[in-house]
This record gives C-alpha cells, structure tokens and sequence, in this order.
C-alpha cells in the first residue's frame, strides 16, 4: 500500500456539497466545523470549476512541523493524523496549513477555540480502533472496517477519488483517456499560466506570463 | 558657518549610522524542523477485528472498493 489520497475532477464536480454532507453525518462533526468543502473557482462565469477540499494528507506536511507539541503523526499509509489529548488548540497548523484543513470549534462565548480538528481520511486517531472513544474524537474509522472515505464513496458523479495513490491516479488517467479531455484542468501549466499552454491566459494589464522553469511549452502538466 | 558645519556633520553621522544599521541584523527565515510525535500510538487500521491483522486482505479490500470509484470498469462488467 502506498500514499492514501484524494483526488477531485474538477471537469465533474458539480458543487453538489454531498461530500460536505457525507463526512459531516458519518462524523457527527458539530456545528461550525467543515473537515471537507467545495471551493468554486470563477463562480458564476461560464466555464466555472468546483473543486472538493479538506486535509490533503501532504507528505511533507507543514501542520506537522509547526506543530509546538508535537501532536501530528503519520500512518503507515500515509494518513496525517493529531492526538486531540496533546492539542492545545494553539492554531499554527491552521496557520501553516495552505489548504486550510484544521477547523477549530467554537466552544465557548468570546471565540474561545477548541481542540484542532480535521479530515481523518476515515481513518480515526489514536484510540482503540471503533471504540466510541475514537469515534467521539475523530469521528468514525471507515478505514478499519475496509471502506474507503465516506466522502469519495458517496460522490455521485464520482468526481472526488479517494485511496491508494497510484489506483486513483490511474482512475483518473483512465477517465481522461476515455472522455478526451480533463487532464489539462489541472498542472503547472494550468497553475502557472505558460503561454501557449492549457488554461493560458493574458495577466490583468496585458503583461505576458512569465513561463515557470521547467514547465512544458504548450501541454497540461497532468497525465493523460 | 560653524553652524551650517555641524549641520552637515551631524547628517553625515546620521547617515553612516543609517547605512550601518542593517549590519546587526539577523537572518528571520525560521528552518523548521520536523518535531518527534509525542501523543499516544496508533495501531494499523488492519489490526483490529474483522481483518486482525491481516494485512494484505486488508489491501485487497482497500483496493477492491477504490476500483469501484472506476465506472469506466464497474459498467463493463
């Protein structure tokens, strides 16, 4: 097993927010906190993307190193997880995290903060495995049971993939072979703007783009 | 004149001490560096019942149900 992951096809997200639904009931997350949103990129304009977001599991997680207690771990399949009994609710790692993944619920009056929490990948924390324990912390472990993330399996245009890297990956790679397209929605040429490239576009003030070292000339950087 | 010359001096001090200022300063950029987990372990998620450790029936499982997420394949068949 490698890298547990998440995947989401922007060219079939359709902001139906079921993910958002999904982890909140298979989590009973409170009020307040969304360890998963849809994010939509030029909403309203024709062309719009939405995109599914929550802890992408990073491999050289940032919340890890600035974490001053130390409470970040990493399992064997590569799923970022937190002790909430070491957590002091500090908020660097939401500081530090750029996708914006650990929530903090309100428990009191004057914005006092709780513990951090965050997608756990289905994969519970540091209690007995199913134990209501762990389930009262972080919430279910689907991964324990064989199931993957609630959110990736419910997902009913199957936009967001979630599990093993390289199966998603091939998923994927397999759906823009088929469909013809879609692979251009996402890499560095896309992020980056290269002329000529996919999703290449005039800057704000008619200065051209500045291609990115290293960036193929005119091809999406994503597989296909 | 000697007014105006004390004037110039006194800039003149001003300024080196301006230009000088920036020679103590240290570098900001914080090499972070990667902590050691201090929580309480974690078992695997193939350890507990009904996999008991069982690793690779465990992956098999994982592998089976992320292949379903591929319509491409599951309407094949």
């Amino acid at each position: 097993m490698a890298r547990m992951k998440f995947l989401c096809d922007a060219e079939r997200c359709i902001e139906c927010n079921a993910c958002v639904t999904a982890c909140k009931q298979e989590h009973e997350i409170p009020w307040g906190v969304n360890r998963r949103r849809v994010v939509t990129l030029n909403d309203g304009v024709p062309g719009e993307r939405s995109i599914s977001v929550a802890c992408m599991h990073c491999s050289d997680a940032p919340c890890m190193a600035v974490c001053p207690v130390d409470c970040f771990y990493k399992t064997e399949e590569g799923v970022v997880l937190h002790d909430k009994d070491l957590c002091i609710g500090c908020g660097y790692c939401f500081y530090a995290c750029p996708f914006g993944a650990p929530q903090f619920p309100q428990t009191g009056a004057f914005g006092v903060r709780g513990k951090m929490d965050k997608c756990t990948f289905c994969a519970g924390g540091p209690e007995a495995d199913r134990s209501d324990a762990e389930f009262q912390k972080y919430g279910r472990n689907r991964l324990a049971e064989g199931k993957l993330p609630a959110c990736a399996e419910m997902c009913s245009t199957k936009a967001l993939l979630g599990g093993d890297g390289e199966v998603i990956a091939n998923i994927y790679r397999d759906r823009v072979t088929h469909r013809g397209k879609g692979g251009e929605v996402w890499g560095w040429a896309t992020a980056y703007k290269v002329p000529g490239g996919a999703g290449a576009t005039q800057q704000p003030g008619g200065a051209a783009p500045t291609p990115a070292p290293g960036a193929a000339p005119a091809t999406g950087g994503t597989k296909s | 004149m000697n007014g105006l010359r004390t004037v110039v001096l006194a800039f003149a001090a001003a300024g080196v001490a301006m230009s000088v200022a920036g020679c103590g300063e240290r570098p900001q950029v914080i090499n972070y560096k990667q902590g050691k987990y201090q929580g309480k372990p974690d078992t695997p998620a193939f350890n507990s019942p009904p996999f008991n450790g069982n690793k690779q029936q465990w992956e098999n499982e994982i592998d089976d149900r992320a292949q379903k997420q591929n319509e491409y394949v599951r309407l094949r068949d």
